[in-house]
């Protein structure tokens, strides 16, 4: 009892002495903290506040900006589009990218090289740089603007990355699951729908949520694509800001907290089902 | 598909068939095998689609705009990288992209390194302190432009608690300027960086550093001789993924830096070339060099890791 006492007693004491090194690590850590909860909550505070100038703080607190932002910038539609967009890219790229990346993880063959480096290239190129010849030929062939647009341009990054997030997924797989149901008498597609599905199920809904996330912030693309009716959130709050001018920045921090906390939500039902490092992961190596 | 029971009657007229069947297709067989046995079957199908899809929507797109860029309104077939590197508002931008994306991918990896070699342990907290690192992932460019434009700016609550611990008389110019781009590409990356360092450092297992230690090498010599050279790779990769986010920088080159000025980094010449001069020619050529510069710092990190150790870490997986 008395021994077991004496070492919980001496574990906090050691984490108390802590070496300069240590130290300075943690003041860099919090350091950054500060800044960033600074940064998030001047924002969140402006965006619920009054008039504020030369103050710590603005002069009154008020909701009325939160209304304001959604009828100015007619949020309503642009969420709906949010939506759709992202919507459509993740049932797309899922569709087009998961069997490719079954093919991917169980074959060698001759050029997979070359269809790897075609698989990641896309991921490596800066948007803007595919992004203006894109808006280019989707203004040849009369699609930009259009949402169709926009989710062609969304789905060139969203591919290759559910290829990369499924591949080690269906890594795990064992092909003598596969085997054995064929043994069975288990035709291609009873493999597909019976076996393969379930087990790809939860790699298909982290990739899934992935794209979704990765679509709801990405805004090069969809920048450069949309015009007035197919602008995505994050599209319509830089354009708030780029035109502001006359916009109170208010009703402009109302909407990117609008945003913050859509993204904040759909980030905890993401890590609900990935780890945090496959969030950023852009290609495994 | 159901017919398993349903197979043994065919079995009986099998002998008689098989003979002619046998020596037409046995070419054509022979071939399917041979290919199969180099992995080529009809499970290579299953690529196609996306493959094609990557062909039309990023290969297409990309070779029109190579071939676009070749075709200026006036200067012949390369007037467009003349106008490019003889302009030296448009030459300039090079510059500052590098002067920006470097710096930032060095502060993001180099700090990351020793936060990060400090926590490889367990600790108490240690998931939350990961889990609000992902905090600055949903901010999105916006709120974090704006939050810096607030925070750091000359009445923002930075500069109030410099002038209230009396380290500086007037507000320091942190926002509109290099500065506040830098900063943002801090906030935004930074996680990034660590997250990824955090998992390239846990895959490095223990035992490797328990070792050195009992053979009496201090912690320096432990992070210098075991940790450093098994990290290395890992950090190549991050500084290049650092590198790739600093370098596209746009939105907040736009909104916290000062984009005709000391920002005006290539995303942004590339831009105002392409959609509001509506060169799309001049626009493509400064997307093609783009790539170009960045596929060259990427080729030369990739060709140094090349030289690096790339066994075993001893990964815990």
């Amino acid at each position: 009892m008395s021994a077991h006492t004496i070492g919980v007693a001496r574990a906090p004491r050691r984490g108390i002495t802590l070496r300069p090194g240590a130290w300075l690590t943690w003041a860099a850590l919090v350091f950054f903290f500060v800044n960033l909860l600074g940064v998030i909550a001047t924002v969140l505070l402006n965006s619920f506040g009054g008039r504020w100038f030369a103050t710590w703080l603005p002069s009154g607190w008020t909701g009325h900006w939160y209304g304001d932002a959604w009828k100015e910038f007619n949020l309503g539609r642009v969420l709906g589009t949010t939506v759709e967009v992202t919507f459509l890219v993740v049932l797309v790229s899922l569709v087009l990218a998961v069997p490719a990346s079954y093919a991917l993880a169980r074959q060698n063959f001759p050029g997979k090289k070359l269809l790897t480096i075609l698989f990641v290239l896309p991921i490596l190129v800066p948007p803007i740089a595919y992004g203006i010849p894109m808006a280019t030929v989707l203004y040849k062939v009369h699609l930009a603007g259009t949402l169709t647009g926009v989710v062609l341009a969304n789905l060139v990054p969203s591919i290759p990355f559910v290829i990369f997030t499924m591949t080690p997924f269906i890594e795990q797989i064992d092909p003598k699951i596969e085997s054995a149901a064929r043994m069975c008498g288990a035709s291609t597609w009873t493999v597909l729908t019976r076996v393969l599905s379930p087990l790809l199920l939860p790699g298909m809904l982290a990739a899934g949520i992935l794209v979704l996330v990765r679509t709801f912030g990405m805004f090069e693309l969809t920048f450069l694509t949309a015009g007035s009716t197919s602008q995505t959130l994050i599209v319509a709050l830089f354009s708030a800001v780029n035109s502001a001018g006359i916009r109170s920045t208010q009703s402009i921090d109302a909407m990117a907290v609008l945003y913050t906390g859509t993204m904040a939500v759909l980030l905890l039902v993401a890590l609900r089902f990935v780890n945090p490092t496959q969030l950023i992961a852009r290609s495994s190596d | 598909m159901s017919g398993l029971p349903l197979t043994p009657p065919p079995t009986a007229p099998q002998p008689t068939t098989p003979p002619p069947a046998l020596v037409e297709p046995q070419g054509r067989t022979a071939l399917r095998h041979r290919l199969a046995e180099r992995g080529v079957d009809r499970t290579l199908l299953l690529v196609v689609p996306a493959a094609l899809a990557m062909i039309a929507l990023f290969c297409y797109p990309f070779l029109y705009g190579l071939q676009l860029s070749f075709q200026p309104t006036k200067g012949g077939a390369l007037g467009a990288y003349q106008q490019f590197f003889s302009e030296p508002f448009s030459r300039k931008s090079i510059w500052a992209t590098f002067s920006l994306a470097i710096p930032a991918a060095l502060i993001n990896v180099g700090v990351s390194v020793p936060i990060s070699y400090r926590m490889r342990r367990d600790f108490r907290g240690k998931r939350l302190l990961l889990a609000l690192l992902v905090v600055p992932i949903t901010l999105g460019t916006v709120l974090t432009a704006e939050g810096i434009l607030e925070f750091f700016g000359p009445a923002g609550w930075f500069n109030r608690t410099l002038h209230l611990l009396g380290l500086a008389d007037s507000p320091v110019k942190l926002t509109m300027n290099y500065t506040g781009v830098l900063l943002s590409l801090i906030i935004s990356g930074f996680p990034f960086a660590y997250l990824l360092t955090h998992s390239y450092l846990s895959g490095i297992h223990p035992s490797l550093e328990k070792a050195a230690s009992t053979l009496g090498a201090g912690w320096w010599q432990r992070f210098r001789y075991i940790t450093l050279p098994l990290l290395l790779p890992g950090l190549m990769t991050t500084f290049s993924l650092s590198f790739v986010m600093a370098f596209a920088v746009f939105p907040s080159a736009m909104m916290v830096g000062d984009p005709n000025g000391s920002t005006h980094v290539i995303s942004i010449e590339a831009y105002q070339a392409a959609l509001e001069r509506f060169d799309y020619a001049q626009g493509s050529a400064d997307a093609m060099i783009m790539t170009a510069l960045m596929l060259v710092v990427l080729g030369a990190i990739a060709g140094l890791r090349s030289q690096l150790y790339r066994g075993s870490t001893g990964g815990k997986g």
